[in-house]
């Protein structure tokens, strides 16, 4: 059975703003399912619907086979959900927070106490356990905020932008955290990003959403294998370019070469094969390489291949 | 849900300190300020202190509970109401668990200006179950107000325009009451508008049980408009939280 299932989703805001135009996905039970998308692409939105907090226009969303519109009760207890902005309560401390999330979610007793005593162990916060939430770092904060939406051992667990306003250092922390909490806890997660490199390391899969809409959706290396082969730059030791393009574009396997100045471009297949057939070319020709370097084509590739957009402009632009 | 305002509330220290001032502050200022008025006809009482006690007890009450919207906008700002209502938590809880506080504060509140004022000779006349009465008036006020301004809060949703609305009824519905001074002394407008005060229905209330002759059905009709209201602006709080609900 799918954990989530989401059919053609729309959403207009009062103001005449279409957040979501017929937004469509499904995540499989045990998997970490990414939301790629700008800022305003309607990730947060999608979530909000999926969290019950907000309804749509149109369209159906089902998660763990409960209607969020029919159901929404139903939903709210299977559901972990941590907002993009922090929820905690900085006037109490750690375990208090986690204490309440879990009453509100229905546990009580010993065994939520133990609950609790293991999710500050994992999230390495037992030692701050007794202090007040506004003594607690960024990072410490995030992690809390991540225990609570943990607590109740939901089926799903929605994790809307884990990592945005936290420094590049947190932010590498909080990814291992993740990818670990993950393991343990096995864990269904819906995640919502703007940084490709974070839905490339912790997502299975993932889709990529952009003006309300799911643009194309897979794992990230099908993703990246859709712009067929990898991106061969060749630097050479002299202004000869134009002529190296003309060798290395007669070659089997090389799609495309393109040449500026000193430095020659391809695309080809199979980027460990090509190379060294490159380079015997090259040297055939009597044309000098002064650095090879392979790259597979990142997600920025493949959103700019399936949007026709740049998605650092985008982001950009819309914040 | 309430057990975490409470615990809120105990963590500030200074607020607890201001709680148990304040109240003696206000009731040695007035007393004093306002001594000789009861030289004036009308009182039925030579002790101004005998008939101020109900009237503060009342606008310490109301006064505190028309800040408590307060909170909840702290929570709709640091997104813990949006955590909560993700969650199976009853939505009326969330509301409710706010008026309660705001009642448990004005009792508190009035316990401690009542003894103060014991202290300081005036008397509740009609034994314990006038007490009773004093402190069932304080909590069903603080639950009016209560209501009131989480209505303003979930509508306004800003702390400024809450702050300016509080300010701006605080004083007169004290004044088209009966806290300070006699009825008989009020121009005839006021106390015809006074009647529709649920500040002045508190005041006269817990007057009732300070005063030489205790009427209980008065003390019946003015505690069952209080219960009336209560639920009403409760209702309206309720309401304005769907609506605000609504709006996420």
């Amino acid at each position: 059975m799918n954990a989530i299932e989401v059919e053609a989703l729309e959403k207009t805001y009062p103001k005449g703003i279409r957040a979501l135009d017929g937004v469509s996905f499904a995540v499989c039970e045990g998997e970490v399912f990414g939301l790629l998308g700008p800022n305003g692409a309607g990730k947060s939105t999608t979530v909000k619907i999926l969290a019950t907090l907000t309804t749509a226009d149109a369209g159906r969303a089902v998660v763990a086979g409960r209607d969020v519109r029919v159901d929404a009760n139903a939903v709210r207890q299977v559901i972990g959900y941590v907002p993009q902005q922090s929820g905690v309560d900085r006037e109490a401390t750690g375990r208090e927070n986690l204490t309440l999330q879990g009453r509100i979610q229905g546990r009580r007793g010993p065994a939520l106490r133990r609950r609790v005593e293991e999710l500050l162990e994992r999230l390495d916060l037992t030692a701050a356990a007794d202090r007040l939430v506004k003594t607690y770092s960024g990072g410490m904060k995030r992690r809390l905020d991540i225990g609570l939406g943990l607590v109740h051992d939901p089926a799903v667990v929605y994790l809307d932008e884990p990592t945005t306003g936290l420094d590049p250092e947190a932010r590498v922390a909080m990814w291992a955290e993740l990818e670990r909490l993950v393991q343990e806890e096995r864990l269904t997660v819906l995640l919502t990003t703007h940084y490709l490199e974070e839905a490339e390391r912790l997502t299975d899969r993932l889709a990529i959403v952009s003006r309300g809409a799911v643009v194309v959706e897979g794992t990230p290396d099908a993703l990246k294998s859709s712009l067929r082969g990898d991106a061969v730059t060749v630097e050479l030791g002299e202004r000869s370019a134009e002529a190296a393009a003309g060798i290395v574009a007669a070659l089997a396997g090389v799609e495309e070469a393109q040449a500026h100045e000193r430095v020659l471009r391809a695309r080809v297949a199979d980027g460990r094969k090509a190379v060294p057939e490159i380079l015997s070319a090259l040297e055939a020709g009597g044309i000098a390489v002064a650095t090879v370097t392979v790259a597979r084509p990142s997600l920025d590739d493949v959103y700019m291949r399936f949007t026709g957009r740049d998605f650092r402009a985008e982001d950009e632009a819309s914040t | 849900m309430l057990g975490r305002q409470g615990r809120a509330l105990m963590r500030q220290p200074i607020w607890i300190a201001i709680l148990i001032v304040e109240p003696i502050v206000w009731i040695t200022l007035f007393s004093q300020l306002f001594r000789r008025i009861v030289e004036l006809p009308g009182f039925e009482t030579d002790s101004y202190i005998q008939f101020l006690t109900p009237g503060i007890v009342v606008m310490a009450a109301f006064f505190s509970a028309s800040w408590s919207g307060w909170n909840m906008l702290m929570d709709h700002d640091r997104g813990v109401l949006e955590r909560f209502l993700a969650t199976r938590v009853s939505r009326f809880a969330i509301v409710v668990s706010q008026v309660l506080r705001s009642s448990i504060i004005g009792v508190i509140k009035a316990l401690l200006l009542v003894g103060i004022a014991h202290a300081l000779g005036a008397r509740v006349t009609a034994g314990f179950a006038g007490w009773l009465v004093l402190l069932l008036a304080a909590a069903l006020i603080s639950s009016v107000f209560a209501g009131i301004s989480h209505t303003i809060a979930l509508v306004v949703r800003s702390q400024d325009t809450l702050v300016a609305f509080v300010s701006f009824y605080a004083l007169p519905l004290t004044f088209f009451s009966t806290s300070l001074i006699a009825e008989e002394l009020m121009p005839v407008w006021m106390q015809w508008a006074a009647r529709f005060n649920p500040v002045n229905w508190a005041v006269m209330a817990a007057r009732e049980t300070m005063s030489t002759t205790t009427d209980w059905s008065a003390i019946g009709f003015w505690l069952g408009l209080l219960v009336a209201g209560s639920v009403a602006t409760a209702l309206l709080a309720t309401h304005a939280f769907r609506s605000y609900q609504r709006t996420l």
